[in-house]
Parts: structure tokens; sequence; C-alpha cells
């Protein structure tokens, strides 16, 4: 695992560090000409998750998704192979698929009755003499597929780049993290029903900042804290092999993660007072089996550990009282589309579901006891960049004489940073 | 000129099935209290052990927390917690709070099984704070009780009729 925080030459003009201080231009969470780059920089150019596999269980199946400023539908075919194509028919661009998930051998357009094979094919047949023979030769009728499709552990990606390197040396060092989130039950994990689909009047840079930042928790999340003190029944254990410190690591290409200690009670597998003696020797159980599988090192890391995960540059995996799964588009430089999902071991049991459910809202989403005033936060920094042209950085250098940075430090940050640096650099 | 105390429904309520316009009345309050911010006085509105759920939109009513990802799945200590968040500077997205306008509508009686009325209507509420109005709107499904102590929500389950929560990024206030 890189720990190291490599330094490398600013090029953007945006970021600006030296071996003590970093900082960022507000103007990047503002200037439409910031977001044209990044839509070509980033969103045409990096892997972008589309759906995990549990979403489509069966053959036909299909779900609809919005990825990077595209329509796209991500299914499996008669055969069962994982396929994702652009929802517009080729003949005039109707949306092919307008439900938002289900189960179809073929796709057909409203507006004229163009059908597809949901392996993409062109399936319509016409009379004799409507088009020429040669028809459809080239493909210019069949549905258009996305360049690059591919999944790690459960977790899909598309590319809209045919040249990109590949899904595995693209995730870098973020793989391992993956797989600690993959490794939480013996039979897989699956995307639990119901996605919270909001929107925030920020920059969506921003909300990445945010969702591993470890250094705003006390001040911002004070209600919550108080909350979990009364509703866990006291104090979860923490880490018992690590010191119970959180780090920041660099995964390298602009993905990063903190992980420490959870002081909160996590379904897998770690207990707390409220849930009683009986959910004591349930979670020893899961413990257990954990500790079978994985072995000590690894059943401790996925039992004990808070994950607070970026993937490059917009999913967020956040594996703490409960496991989120969320993206964000932004749509403007100051607004964006937030899509979040719960995620959770196969086959665990109902009620332990029921609290990894609670732990879910107590804390997450539009109408739980943090993620509000997060939005409240995000959407104040952005007002306040009105005053950029007087006050024009941001701080992002916390920590950054440490040799190993802690989880309320910016290291994760300033990976991300220099990644977006980078690619937004080239596209000059 | 006669003081108009506020209509207070509970005490209506009392022997026999609630009217439809006492019905509305406990609503309006209920509504009148979330918008006077007086959240204690909410709160008592509700029996003990009630619960009160917002699915996600797109959700159907009978949609079950335990196996769904919702917005809010409040059992009753949690609706207490949510209470009293609420009314701590350090819930940030309503300090200052946010100001509301809850609209009851097309209340109807659709069942009644002994001192138990299950209750819809529909609902539209907006909410402004730093110069930005939004609007939700849906129907909620009251069960309530008519019983010695007057009118009790035994649950309240809001569902939210758009498409999804866009563009608001919160539900901080109580819809």
């Amino acid at each position: 695992m890189a720990t190291a925080f490599e330094k490398r030459p600013a090029g953007s003009g945006w970021v600006v560090e030296d071996h003590a201080s970093f900082r960022v231009a507000r103007t990047t969470f503002t200037d439409q000409d910031v977001l044209e780059r990044e839509r070509a920089a980033i969103f045409d150019r990096c892997w972008l998750y589309i759906g995990h596999e549990s979403e489509l269980p069966n053959a036909n199946d299909f779900v609809r998704r919005q990825v990077g400023g595209r329509d796209l539908i991500f299914n499996r075919d008669r055969k069962g192979e994982y396929r994702a194509f652009f929802n517009s028919c080729p003949h005039r661009g109707a949306a092919v698929v307008r439900e938002d998930k289900g189960s179809t051998i073929s796709f057909k357009c409203f507006y004229h009755g163009w059908s597809f094979n949901n392996n993409g094919a062109f399936a319509t047949r016409f009379a004799a003499g409507t088009y020429p023979e040669d028809f459809n030769r080239d493909g210019c009728a069949d549905l258009t597929a996305v360049p690059r499709l591919a999944g790690y552990a459960g977790f899909w990606f598309v590319n809209f780049d045919a040249g990109a390197e590949s899904l595995e040396d693209y995730l870098a060092d973020a793989k391992d993290f993956l797989q600690v989130v993959a490794d939480h039950a013996a039979d897989g994990m699956e995307i639990v029903g119901g996605i919270q689909e909001y929107s925030v009047r920020a920059n969506w840079k921003l909300l990445v900042e945010n969702s591993f930042d470890g250094y705003h928790a006390h001040e911002t999340h004070s209600t919550y804290l108080e909350y979990l003190v009364d509703a866990i029944g006291g104090p979860a254990e923490l880490f018992p092999s690590r010191g119970n410190i959180s780090r920041a690591y660099d995964l390298g290409n602009g993905h990063a993660v903190i992980e420490g200690p959870a002081p909160w009670g996590r379904p897998v597998a770690q207990w707390i007072p409220a849930w009683g003696e009986d959910g004591r020797e349930e979670i020893a159980a899961i413990y257990a089996e954990l500790e079978q599988r994985l072995g000590k090192e690894r059943a401790e890391q996925v039992a004990y550990g808070n994950r607070n995960l970026l993937i490059f540059p917009n999913l967020v995996i956040n594996d703490i009282m409960a496991i989120t799964v969320r993206t964000f588009y932004p749509e403007q430089p100051d607004y964006m589309n937030v899509n979040s999902w719960a995620l959770a071991p196969k086959g665990e049991a109902r009620h332990f579901r029921k609290r990894r459910l609670d732990n879910f809202l107590e804390f997450l989403g539009p109408g739980g006891f943090a993620t509000p005033d997060d939005v409240e936060a995000l959407e104040s920094c952005q007002r306040s960049y009105r005053n950029r042209a007087a006050a024009g950085w941001n701080d992002i250098s916390r920590g950054m004489l440490r040799d190993m940075p802690l989880a309320d430090d910016e290291a994760q940050m300033r990976a991300f940073w220099r990644e977006w640096d980078r690619r937004v650099a080239e596209a000059e | 000129m006669a003081t108009i105390e506020r209509a207070d429904a509970a005490a209506q309520a009392q022997g026999g099935i609630p009217t439809r316009s006492q019905i509305e009345d406990f609503l309006y309050l209920e509504a009148a209290l979330l918008d006077e911010w007086k959240l204690d006085e909410w709160l008592a509105l509700f029996a003990e052990g009630a619960t009160y759920d917002v699915p996600t939109t797109r959700a159907e009513d009978d949609a079950d927390s335990a196996d769904q990802l919702f917005l809010v799945a409040d059992d009753y200590a949690r609706l207490q917690h949510r209470v009293r968040r609420l009314k701590k500077p350090g819930a940030h997205s309503e300090w200052p709070r946010s100001r509301t306008a809850h609209s009851i509508t097309n209340v109807r009686i659709v069942a009644v099984e002994g001192d138990e009325l299950l209750v819809r209507s529909l609902f539209i509420t907006y909410r402004a704070k730093n110069d930005v109005t939004d609007c939700y709107f849906g129907h909620h499904i009251h069960r309530i009780r008519a019983g010695a102590d007057g009118l009790k929500i035994l649950s309240k389950r809001s569902m939210l009729d758009m498409s999804s929560l866009r563009p608001h990024g919160r539900v901080s206030i109580i819809v």
C-alpha cells in the first residue's frame, strides 16, 4: 500500500503547492471553463462507476443510469453478459428505455418502433425495398455500446475513452480497498432497494473533499455525536491491533482513503451495548466467520475499520456505520446531482439489515442527522466564492509536514487535487 | 374582538368516530405547529411508540424500512432525538432555521377499525432558506387513534411524489 504522498509539480495553475503549503483556487468551483475542462479531461476519460453486479442478478436484467452526463442502459444480455449502451435510438434519438429498471429480452423505441436485442443488435424487419439490402452492414442501426465496460470486485465501471488504460491499472492500490468491502460476506454483497437521489447547490469537488474529510466531524456533526452517545449505549470497542489511529492513504491515480477505528456499531462486525447480549453473540459469530475465511488481520480490518474511500474522480464508498455507494456529477459549476445506494452482505439476518439501514439513516442522506449539515456547509462555501476576487484560495495543507498523515489531515484531498491538476493541465 | 382559540380537534374527538373536518383540523394543527417551529408540541401529537417514515421518491406506499433504503425511518426514540437535534444551533441545516409553509389538502378517512383511523391527505410543503425556495409534494398516510386522550398519531408516512429529491439537498425539516 502506498503511504508516501509524492509531490508533483503543479500544472494547471489552479493548484499551487510547495513543501508546506497547498492551495486551490476558488475559481475551480465557479468557472464554466473549468467545468468544460473537467468534462473533457476527467469525465470523458476516467473510469466512472455505473452500478453493482447485484443490481443485475439475472440474464436480461437492466437498469437505467446517468453517468458522466450520458443517459445509459446497464444490462445483461440473454447469455448473461454485462453490457452498457447509450440510451438513444440510432434512428432519431429517443430513449429506448424509459423505466428505471426491469427485465427484457429486447428494447423498443416508442417513437417509430425500432427494436433491438439486449445485446444491442438491430432487430426490426421492414418491407422489402424500404431500405437498401445492405442496411446496417456498418452497425449504424444497432444500439451504440459504451467504449469500455469492466468490473472489479462486483463494482462495474464505464469509460468513454476507448484508449483508456485497463480498469485494474486505473484502480491501482484502490483495488485492495474495493476487495475489503467485497469481503464483508462469504456470499457477496448486494445493493439494498431504494436510491437516495438528491442535489446540492455546490461544486462537485466540494463533495469529494467532504466525503473523506475527517477534520470536520466534531464541528459540523456535533448533534450526531451527541445522539450517538445516547443511541449506542456506550462507546464501541476500537480497532485492537492498529493503535486506534486513523490514517490517510494515497492509493495512486487520485484515489485515496482514510481508515481507522469505528466509534459506532458495525453490523459487520462490531458490537455496541444497544444490541444486547443476544446481539453480542451474533456479532461474535459473524466475526468468527470473517476470521476463519479471511485471517485475523483482514478480519479485524473488515470488522473494526471505518473506511472513507474515494475512487477518482467521483465514486465514494463509505464503509462506516453502514456502507454507502455514492456518485455525483456536476450539472453546473455550482450544482451537482447525487445518487446514493446502500450496500450490504447478501444473506444478512433481517434484524441486522434493519440495524444497518437504521445506522445509515441516522447519519446519512437528506433526512439524516448529519448529511443535511454537510449540505449546508458545502452550499455556504459555494455562496462565499462570490468573494473569490478578494479571497481567492482554499487551504488544504493540514498535516503536510507529517510523514504518516492522519485521517483528520488533508493528505487524501491533496492526492485528489494533484490528479485533478495533472489531468486538467493536460487538457490545455 | 373575540379571541378564537386554536381548534383543539382532540377534545372534539371524544365520543364516536371523528368527522373528516375534525381530522382536517387536527392535520392543520400539525402543519401549523411545524410552521411555527413548535416542535415539542408537534411531538406531543404522537402516541408513545409512534413512527415517522419518509421513503425514497418513487417508493411504494407499503415499502418496508427493514429491507429498503429510506430517507427517514424514525422509531419513537429517534423521533424524539430528531426534535431535540433540530432545536440545537449545531443542527446547522436549520440554524438559522428555514421558513416553511405546510399545506394540507384532499383529506380522506379511508379506513376505520375500532378507535383507529387511516387517513390520507395531500401535502405541499414550501421551504425557504438562503434565498432559495424548495417545494416538496406528496401524500401523507396517518394512522390516528381516537381515544380518551383525544387524537394521537400512531404512525405518519410521508410519500414524496416527486421523481427524485432534486433540486433539494435535504429533508432537514419534517415534511
